[in-house]
């Protein structure tokens, strides 16, 4: 499959199909294709960081600079299998393994705590900083909040502690029993 | 015991987008994720799949970007029957009626013109008669403009009477919206300046009906047209105000937010509503694919220009309402009207990046939630 905005042959198709485990079906992966063409307005054959914040529901998403890192210079096939893992069929293990690469920016398969303050940061803005959160009854001072404090608390209560390397195992003992949903639906005309 | 005054938040540090109309009071309140309760524990920290699968939605499909894609009518002579029938329609449309067309609309400039030319010049000291000259030939030569497309329109609803303090808001498929209404009555409307013939147009014979130009990329133009706007509506013997709250031109299936600015002028609001039939012709004008010329030849070589005008019933701003809730009651009624779905946003996003206002206000309620866990035992 060429990198230009070309029709799709079946053969095409069947190989994005076999890329991404199957999670889309073959209408599916047509529609994804049009909207690709859609987004991709230069036909460079990718979309860009420029081209997926034209979406202003894009745009707006706490998380939009983390995920254009990695979709920036995609190809419409690496493009489905970004996707793959918001699609009904795929697994819980795929779901926590695409949020755990999200943390782990770094692609070394462990994620430090500074992945996970980072996230926070992204996800609470400024929002979440030098907050007055309780007086310390004993010296009648404001105690504050802010990210680290919230992430090393709760870590600890979990088990872990602020050097602790996360692996993928550990996303899946987290995760796995949170019920996790996330899952898009691709329009088919 | 102590409570803290937990869960007060830096308040935003963004300019006030005065002019834009909120988006906020708009969007599906809150998200649509639920609100989660109980203490909070690292698995709710760590799953963000909510915010993932906003974001992944919002890849997949958006409601701004259906705003803007073309549909042009399906193709129907993919068989042996019909492509020769579909192939003398092209012959007919291109080598019979649109010569004719330009012979038509060649005509019509030139009557106008000869006609125009001297009346500008020579009536110069008599104002009135000038203006109502002025005013026929104008609406003389949309006249020819929609001729030279085979303009079929249905007019619906009383016409407009001239009446001062009175503003019509149209919706805004394509700038031949314009020469639509203005074939039936003369408007002084207020459009983006543009370049190149069209241009020359606006700058000379449009300035006769009392058209306003305003500049989308000039921040301090917004000011000057505001002020402008408000001078025309309250004249007297000025034209009426034609507006497309809009701001851009929006495929005719959707409807975008209106800005507030005309409702803002203390005028009576008279909407109108504008649907073309997709059957005979695309009336969009994509203007990131083609340039206005281009779409004039497009709608020369169609069949017609088939639409129907909604002459709909004046509005006036009522005692409880702010300006944005009467335009958004105004959107509602043209877009019932003409069909058309409504979505929540800026037209003008087609030209730059939405305001971090929203994304602060995501970041915001998430903040609120974690800290109110915290809280919690």
């Amino acid at each position: 499959m060429g990198n230009t905005s070309s029709m799709l042959t079946q053969y095409d198709i069947e190989e994005v199909q076999q890329h991404c485990n199957n999670a889309f079906s073959q209408q599916e992966i047509v529609s994804l294709y049009e909207r690709f063409c859609q987004l991709d307005r230069n036909g460079g054959g990718f979309v860009s960081g420029e081209e997926f914040l034209s979406v202003p529901e894009f745009a707006v998403n706490p998380l939009s600079q983390r995920l254009l890192r990695m979709l920036d210079g995609l190809n419409f096939k690496e493009f489905v299998a970004f996707l793959s893992a918001f699609s009904p069929r795929a697994t819980v293990q795929q779901k926590i393994e695409f949020i755990f690469k999200v943390y782990d920016s770094d692609g070394n398969g462990k994620v430090t705590f500074n992945d996970m303050l980072d996230v926070l940061h992204d996800l609470t803005g400024q929002f979440i900083s030098e907050q007055q959160r309780e007086v310390d009854l004993i010296l009648e001072m404001p105690l504050f909040t802010d990210c680290k404090q919230v992430l090393t608390k709760v870590l600890e209560e979990a088990g872990y502690n602020k050097e602790s390397l996360l692996i993928m195992s550990d996303f899946v003992k987290i995760l796995g029993s949170s019920g996790l949903k996330m899952e898009v639906e691709v329009p088919v005309d | 015991m102590s409570s803290g005054k937990g869960g007060e938040l830096i308040p935003s540090s963004s300019e006030l987008d005065l002019d834009r109309p909120n988006i906020e009071d708009y969007l599906p309140s809150g998200s649509s994720i639920h609100e989660p309760v109980g203490k909070l524990r690292l698995c709710n920290l760590l799953d963000i799949s909510p915010t993932l699968t906003e974001a992944a939605g919002a890849i997949v499909d958006d409601s701004f970007t259906r705003c803007f894609k073309s549909n042009p009518p399906e193709p129907w002579n993919w068989n042996v029957y019909l492509f020769p029938l579909w192939w003398c329609g092209v012959v007919i449309r291109y080598l019979i009626l649109f010569p004719v067309r330009v012979i038509v609309l060649t005509v019509g400039w030139i009557i106008f013109l000869s006609c125009f030319i001297p009346v500008h010049l020579l009536l110069k000291g008599h104002d009135k008669l000038q203006k109502n000259m002025e005013r026929a030939l104008v609406e003389l030569i949309c006249s020819f403009f929609v001729a030279s497309w085979t303009g079929v329109i249905n007019y619906h609803g009383p016409r407009p009477s001239m009446r001062p303090k009175q503003v019509f808001v149209a919706n805004h498929t394509s700038m031949i919206d314009f020469i639509i209404l203005e074939q039936m009555s003369s408007f002084a409307v207020i459009m983006q300046k543009h370049p190149g013939w069209v241009g020359l147009l606006q700058s000379t014979i449009l300035e006769s009906v009392g058209c306003i130009w305003f500049n989308r990329s000039e921040a301090k133009d917004r000011e000057t047209v505001t002020k402008k706007l408000r001078e025309h509506s309250q004249g007297v013997d000025n034209n009426p105000l034609l507006i497309f709250p809009e701001g851009t031109c929006v495929n005719n299936q959707y409807s975008v937010m209106f800005k507030k600015g005309a409702f803002e002028l203390g005028c009576t609001i008279c909407p109108i509503a504008i649907k073309y039939n997709k059957i005979f012709v695309d009336a969009f004008w994509n203007s990131r694919k083609q340039s206005f010329t281009m779409h004039l030849l497009q709608l020369m070589t169609s069949w017609a220009v088939v639409c129907d005008v909604w002459y709909l019933e004046p509005q006036n701003l009522r005692p409880d309402e702010t300006p944005i809730e009467f335009a958004e009651r105004v959107r509602d009624i043209i877009s019932v009207r003409a069909g058309l779905k409504k979505v929540p946003w800026d037209g003008y996003l087609k030209y730059s990046r939405p305001s971090s206002k929203h994304r602060e206000r995501k970041q915001q309620s998430f903040a609120e939630s974690v800290l109110r866990r915290l809280e919690e035992k």
